[in-house]
């Protein structure tokens, strides 16, 4: 272990981090020697790695560094259709017909090799997908892991989901997630789909492949019978296969509101279950009295926690006028201190934007912000050469009616506006078509739950920000998405009840 | 037995209209053929009572024309707002028993008297959601006082559409009944479906369920039981509704809107129009201040354009196919119109 935190130097009286007239952090790299990745990877397809049936293949690269990690199979409709027609045989003909705590019991074992696997699967995320190892090995792994640990307990108690009625599985599952927490995501999705008694076909995004992949090999590994869960990698056409095959009974989908409507579209009239975890605008309310220093901290999290590519980030900050001034100067002093750079490194806060498409996306925005009118401010930290990095920045004095107020950037850059009342804070929150999450700053106890109780959305975070638990239901009101994903709504998704006798 | 206000209307407004001439399609013509229906009844006498009476027998209508005395005909207008609006588009459809005899004028509302409501139910949503459980359940168990007080007229409107009295009864009863069963509903849902989290930290976590919104209603072909079936879980929830009755019975919804009028629910929290299901739903279902549908039709097609239009802003969609309504009654009817709040709090000091 080369962990260090040693300060160098005297403090300034700006904190600075990383530059060369403050306190600087020595280096403190998470070796990679324990990981073995493969130079390709196949399709998981009936329990079996395999080519795609046409032989392509895509790369997926490390954003930090620009390189090459691995081929990776780039699933036609061919390999979806074989995908789908395994999970169907492995429904109809295995998983529908074993007994429920033997279901549960797989699941089970999928948690435990999770935990064996940690740091490997921790350092292959922050390879493959940019983001911290900080963040990959105490939030990603251990939450997915405890995913199937949570959903693996429903599986012998599915009777009790609803109340006065029983229930039965949906059948065969086709899911496509996003690349900003690809085995958490991969764990939302098939954990309870397993444990209720589903069959899947997942579909990673293609720039974060592996860590659903060694997902496959863990699941291979446990056990869990051919064809249960099919993992078939590729971009945006392989999803759509997925989603619109013929004989998947549920999807569900994380990533982008404008893909979640084409999929709700291709939807109508189907009669098929789904799932949408889709965009969000959050607002993150700092009153007047609010513990500033918490509240910082809290803003700091909300939209720089994994560079920002959190569908639930915190991105508007609306401060209320009264301490605006108090808040904005602390909160640019923290943001001074986050480091900016390798995400195998311990000591950083803030790593590599997710690929050069999603970062030229940020750049445009940052664009856009400044000539829309409002005012950036960009951090000082150094970022390294190669890569594709994004220093945390604000944007001051934005209106309502600025698109870095009212769209969703996904990447470290927080919209800033103030207000003067309660009621217009709740106002500015709820100005949005989005309606995923919101955060509020009070030691107001009475007003922080009335204010969490008029925000329209679906998770709300009072003096905390970007906490997750598979317990607790997560999913958006209006655009931000439809159904929810953890605690027993998120069974449900995977569930139909019967009808009344 | 009270036959209700059906069998005067049928009688009186069978020889207007057939004085009245054509069949109006064009909004022109039915503007023309609105105003001379209309003004047949200003000749005898004004319609603008905003509640009309408990109808007339049949054989007190006999009675009451030998002694030359005209009865007063009701006016069937929509329900908005807390209001009887008629439609902004002046056009009318009549509605006809069985056998193809006129019992009445309603209105065949636009696209515009549509925007209309649902700017209302819009306005009194927060309202409506903010009114305790308890308060609603009242207004609720309110509602079935009121249906039940006027039994006999719903069932002569069932009566002159396709029931048997034994039917029309029963049916009025069911719906009673149903409207009592969700005024109970109102402060126990929430305990049902709502969870405190054993969340893996210092964390008070709770999940709750809290009202969709605005909620659009295409009401199903069953006149009552049907309409009451799948409105109440919907305000009994907190949302507001606009609700579009498009079946070959519409006087008993009209009706029903005076029933609410008179039960302490505000108003804009249900909002009943009539008219045409293709010149309605699609921009109930397109618009974007409107959170969810419930879509009670077994046609798949009309279903699937709904979802389509729907997709603009995402709302959330529940199918209703039923065509006996005797049994859909649950828990789940409100739950489907209600969305999951997870709200997290530290433990600390």
């Amino acid at each position: 272990m080369t962990s260090s935190t040693s300060a160098v130097g005297t403090a300034a009286p700006r904190l600075r981090l990383g530059g060369d007239d403050g306190w600087r952090y020595a280096p403190a790299p998470e070796s990679t020697d324990h990981v073995e990745l493969r130079d390709r990877y196949g399709l998981f397809i009936d329990g079996e790695f395999t080519d795609a049936a046409d032989g392509r293949t895509f790369e997926t690269a490390n954003p930090a560094t620009e390189k090459k990690i691995a081929d990776v199979a780039l699933a036609s409709d061919v390999d979806v259709d074989a995908a789908v027609a395994a999970a169907r045989r492995a429904y109809d003909e295995v998983w529908s017909k074993l007994a429920p705590q033997e279901r549960g019991k797989y699941v089970y074992r999928i948690a435990r090799v999770l935990q064996e696997r940690s740091r490997e699967l921790a350092i292959t995320e922050s390879l493959d997908g940019g983001k911290p190892i900080r963040e990959s090995r105490d939030v990603d792994i251990p939450l997915a892991a405890a995913h199937f640990f949570y959903y693996a307990g429903w599986a012998d108690k599915v009777d009790y989901a609803f109340p006065g009625r029983g229930a039965r599985p949906l059948g065969v599952a086709g899911q496509v997630i996003p690349w900003n927490f690809p085995l958490l995501m991969a764990a939302w999705k098939i954990a309870p789909a397993l444990a209720a008694g589903n069959t899947v076909v997942l579909k990673p995004a293609e720039t974060t492949p592996l860590t659903a992949l060694k997902l496959a090999e863990i699941i291979r590994d446990a056990g869990v019978p051919p064809g249960v869960v099919n993992i078939v990698t590729g971009a945006g056409e392989t999803g759509a296969s997925v989603v619109q095959h013929d004989d998947v009974d549920k999807v569900a989908f994380t990533g982008s509101t404008e893909v979640g409507k084409l999929i709700r579209r291709a939807l109508a009239g189907s009669g098929k279950h789904y799932t949408l975890e889709l965009g969000g605008k959050a607002a993150n309310l700092v009153f007047e009295d609010a513990a500033v220093d918490q509240a910082v901290e809290g803003i700091v999290n909300g939209i720089f926690f994994n560079q920002g590519h959190v569908c639930c980030a915190g991105s508007r900050l609306l401060v209320q006028e009264s301490v605006a001034d108090e808040v904005i100067s602390k909160l640019k002093d923290r943001m001074e201190t986050l480091i900016v750079g390798d995400p195998l490194d311990k000591n950083t806060d803030i790593g590599a934007i997710n690929s050069r498409a999603q970062l030229d996306r940020i750049e445009e925005y940052l664009e856009i912000g400044e000539e829309e009118g409002a005012v950036p401010f960009r951090t000082s930290c150094p970022v390294p050469e190669r890569g594709y990095w994004c220093r945390p920045t604000l944007f001051l004095r934005a209106s309502q009616s600025h698109r870095v107020v009212q769209e969703e950037i996904f990447g470290p850059v927080l919209a800033v506006q103030t207000f003067r009342t309660v009621d217009e804070g709740i106002a500015m929150a709820n100005n949005t078509p989005y309606g995923l999450s919101g955060g509020v700053w009070s030691d107001k106890g009475a007003k922080a739950f009335r204010v969490t109780s008029r925000i329209r959305a679906g998770v709300l975070w009072a003096n905390t920000y970007n906490k997750f638990d598979p317990t607790a239901p997560f999913g958006g009101y209006k655009e931000s998405g439809i159904g929810r994903e953890g605690g027993l709504s998120g069974l449900h998704a995977y569930l139909q009840p019967e009808e009344a006798a | 037995m009270a036959t209700g206000l059906g069998s005067f209307t049928v009688t009186c407004q069978c020889r207007t209209v057939s004085t009245g001439g054509r069949r109006a399609q064009a909004s022109g013509a039915g503007r023309h053929g609105l105003e001379r229906i209309e003004s047949c009844r200003r000749g005898g006498q004004t319609a603008e009572s905003e509640h009309a009476g408990q109808g007339t027998t049949l054989s007190e209508s006999r009675a009451v024309a030998a002694a030359k005395r005209l009865p007063v005909l009701k006016t069937h207008k929509v329900y908005v707002d807390g209001k009887f609006p008629r439609s902004e588009s002046g056009r009318f459809d009549r509605a006809l028993a069985p056998d193809g005899t006129p019992l009445a004028n309603v209105c065949r509302c636009s696209r515009k008297d549509v925007r209309d409501a649902v700017t209302a139910a819009r306005a009194a949503q927060a309202g409506w959601a903010a009114r305790t459980a308890y308060n609603r359940g009242q207004i609720l168990y309110r509602i079935a006082e009121m249906l039940e007080g006027r039994s006999a007229q719903f069932e002569a409107l069932l009566a002159a559409g396709n029931a048997t009295p034994d039917e029309a009864a029963a049916e009025v009863q069911a719906a009673t009944d149903r409207l009592v069963h969700y005024a109970g509903w109102t402060d126990k849902y929430g305990q049902v479906f709502s969870s405190v989290n054993p969340v893996a930290s210092s964390h008070f976590n709770f999940s709750i369920l809290e009202p969709t919104g605005v909620v659009g209603v295409l009401a199903p072909e069953s006149p009552l039981l049907g309409l009451v079936s799948a409105t109440a879980p919907a305000i009994a929830g907190g949302n507001t509704t606009v609700v579009l009755v498009t079946g070959s019975q519409p006087l008993p919804a009209v009706t029903f809107g005076e029933v609410l009028n008179s039960s302490d629910v505000p108003g804009g929290v249900v909002n009943i129009l009539t008219g045409r299901r293709e010149e309605m739903l699609a921009p109930l279902a397109a618009h974007r201040d409107v959170d969810a549908l419930v879509l009670c039709t077994a046609d798949p097609d009309v279903a699937r354009s709904a979802e389509i239009e729907a997709v603009h802003n995402l709302k959330r969609v529940a199918v209703r196919p039923h065509e006996d309504w005797t049994n859909v009654q649950s828990p789940y009817e409100i739950a489907d119109l209600q969305e999951v709040k997870t709200t997290w709090h530290p433990i600390g000091s």
